[in-house]
């Protein structure tokens, strides 16, 4: 008897617990979830904007209604795709790179934008609508863009070496250079380089980069991810292609006797990353608010500021106090040819390439590595 | 031999701990550089203190710990009981197989194969998220279990089960025979279960990822997501701090398997006395 009585509460304490964390959950408190790359907004550290907690203050006040935004990180649009399509959770706005955004709406797990709602999108230049991953401006809204370039340090290397892909080539820095450590980016470097179709389905001319990436194989010191800033902050490696935003970061924290300079060579990657609304959202109109504000003047600036990314929002750009804090430097530097933007993105990004080449390049990467 | 022997033990100590040595003292360092450091300072520990976002997974990461450790122990616990009431000698040990199936499984199909019964479960629901703070409790329940019942078990069958008889005997119930006898004798191991499932259900990086949901992300999630960009060097900061948190609890754990040695040893010369 005493038996069944425990048992009987444990269930019944069980019960009330659930019962009553769906009662929180639900309440009067609408609930808005977001999706975004780790370290990619304005998070209120070093007396910056609280992007998130802004928003919750201005949405009560704008429309009286409380709001709790659950912000979560992905490290990978791989990691959030496979999250995202096992349909275990549903995400409200999510902020993927351009060949998954691609992916994502050809199988159909994006939602049409009501612009009626984002009314800010007016601010997003032309030059950044229409790209290859959504055509008639449907489904996403650009939220930050960046290119490959190549990081060097200048006690090392000689200035006339610099300022094509052959420095990453160079016998002279065998043992000081480093090459991505993802089949895409390092394929990519080497293709950019022989000025070959970074998007093509021909399998002669992956075997072209292979050869390339075979004679640089000995020169490497590393292959690297997020290494690279260590490596190259400390002097360990001299040679790197890495974003431009990620360089200021570099350059921030370099030692003493490093000086770290940065160029684009003629051809190289462009990639956007942007906001888009998911077929499970829960709230749409919501979601829609939400990405309206991160297109508001104060928060795409934090944003910007922060991420050290370029923003193809002309709040930002042409705003003289994000200017003076970039420098004039910088600002060459992240807005490389914005103006001819659309040009070089569409000759040069990433597209989703068919799962055949990806798993032949695979393989091909396997034994760059193994080799 | 006696020198080389020294040399052997403190090069082992330096590669253990010099990883843990260079975080400590690069959590102090005014510049965010690990190559450079340039001055002392709390800067790092002030940020983390100021940054909501990683506060928000630090406590989320203990309420889940301590709500897995309290139902991992009491279950565990009471697991352990049963099975070691169990008379057939093969029931008992496929009994024992089965529960630690999830300590010897991989953490990756644990997970993922956690996921997919969440998602089926979820899916009959018609629900739009499978996967919540509930979720990611089963899952470390899971994994904690084993260790708390292959912690409690040994000292079960330590204890003489005359005692409990004899308790029952001058007419206690099997209930309070149970918190009368039973549970002073085998609270070590409870403790130490419970430790050892706090610690772990802290660490647990590839369970969580698979089975956390949108609305409740652990530090370990945080700080994976963290590493497109770079790890700030705050996170130094709240490592350094959770290494003497853990440091303190194993150190804990010690201190109770120590005292409960010395009492089974003092014990034992008792009867020898009486003998």
């Amino acid at each position: 008897m005493r038996k069944k009585l425990l048992t009987l509460s444990l269930v019944f304490g069980l019960l009330v617990c659930c019962l009553c964390f769906a009662g929180c959950a639900g309440g009067d408190t609408l609930t808005l979830n977001v999706y975004n790359w780790g370290e990619y907004i304005s998070d209120g550290s070093e007396g910056t904007f609280d992007t998130v907690k802004e928003f919750e203050k201005w949405y009560e006040e704008t429309y009286n209604q409380k709001v709790k935004v659950n912000y979560t990180t992905f490290a990978s649009n791989e990691d959030m795709y496979s999250k995202l399509s096992s349909g275990a959770v549903s995400y409200d706005v999510v902020i993927p790179s351009d060949y998954m955004i691609a992916r994502m709406s050809a199988e159909n797990m994006l939602q049409p934008l009501n612009f009626d709602n984002i009314p800010n999108y007016e601010h997003i230049y032309e030059e950044f609508k229409g790209l290859y991953y959504d055509p008639e401006n449907l489904y996403t809204v650009p939220y930050a863009y960046g290119i490959i370039g190549v990081i060097y340090n200048a006690n090392v290397v000689d200035a006339e070496d610099a300022g094509n892909w052959d420095l990453l080539w160079n016998e002279k820095y065998a043992e000081k250079i480093l090459q991505f450590n993802n089949s895409r980016d390092a394929f990519g470097m080497a293709m950019y380089k022989k000025g070959l179709d970074v998007n093509t389905a021909d399998q002669s001319v992956w075997d072209a980069a292979y050869e390339e990436l075979i004679t640089q194989r000995p020169l490497v010191y590393s292959y690297v991810m997020d290494e690279i800033y260590n490596m190259m902050e400390s002097g360990e490696a001299s040679v790197g292609a890495y974003y431009a935003g990620d360089y200021f970061t570099m350059k921030n924290a370099q030692a003493e006797d490093v000086d770290l300079q940065f160029y684009y060579p003629d051809n190289t990657n462009y990639y956007i990353d942007a906001m888009c609304i998911p077929t499970c959202c829960q709230n749409k109109e919501l979601a829609e608010r939400f990405i309206n504000f991160m297109l508001s003047e104060e928060a795409a600036i934090a944003n910007a500021e922060y991420t050290y990314y370029a923003s193809p929002n002309q709040l930002v750009y042409t705003n003289e106090g994000y200017i003076e804090n970039m420098g004039e430097d910088a600002m060459e530097i992240l807005y490389r040819n914005a103006d001819g933007f659309r040009e070089a993105y569409n000759k040069n990004a990433y597209r989703n390439l068919p799962a055949e080449t990806l798993s032949y390049i695979n393989t091909l990467w396997e034994t760059v590595k193994i080799n | 031999m006696k020198i080389s022997s020294k040399i052997y033990t403190t090069l082992i100590f330096v590669f253990l701990f010099a990883p843990i040595v260079v975080l400590l003292v690069f959590s102090f360092n005014e510049a965010k550089s690990l190559s450079v450091f340039s001055t002392f300072s709390f800067k790092w520990y002030e940020e983390l203190f100021n940054d909501r976002n990683t506060l928000e997974s630090v406590k989320n990461t203990l309420i889940l710990a301590t709500v897995a450790t309290v139902i991992s122990t009491v279950m565990g616990t009471a697991a352990a009981v049963g099975i070691h009431r169990i008379r057939r000698h093969w029931y008992r040990t496929l009994i024992n197989t089965v529960t630690n199936i999830p300590m010897i499984n991989p953490d990756i199909i644990t997970g993922i194969s956690m996921m997919l019964v969440f998602v089926f479960v979820g899916r009959l629901w018609g629900a739009s998220n499978s996967l919540n703070f509930w979720t990611m409790l089963i899952a470390h329940v899971t994994f904690c279990l084993p260790y708390v019942i292959f912690q409690v078990l040994p000292k079960l069958q330590q204890m003489e089960r005359d005692m409990v008889e004899a308790a029952m005997d001058l007419g206690c119930t099997p209930f309070r025979a149970f918190f009368k006898v039973t549970m002073p004798e085998i609270l070590p191991g409870v403790i130490t279960g419970a430790i050892m499932a706090f610690t772990l259900s802290l660490d647990d990086f590839v369970i969580s990822y698979f089975t956390t949901g949108n609305d409740f992300q652990t530090l370990p999630i945080r700080i994976y997501g963290m590493t497109k960009k770079t790890v700030t060097p705050k996170m130094y900061a709240l490592a350094t701090i959770i290494f003497f948190v853990t440091m303190a609890l194993l150190l804990l754990s010690n201190f109770v398997d120590n005292e409960d040695n010395r009492r089974l040893r003092d014990k034992r010369k008792q009867l020898k006395k009486k003998k």
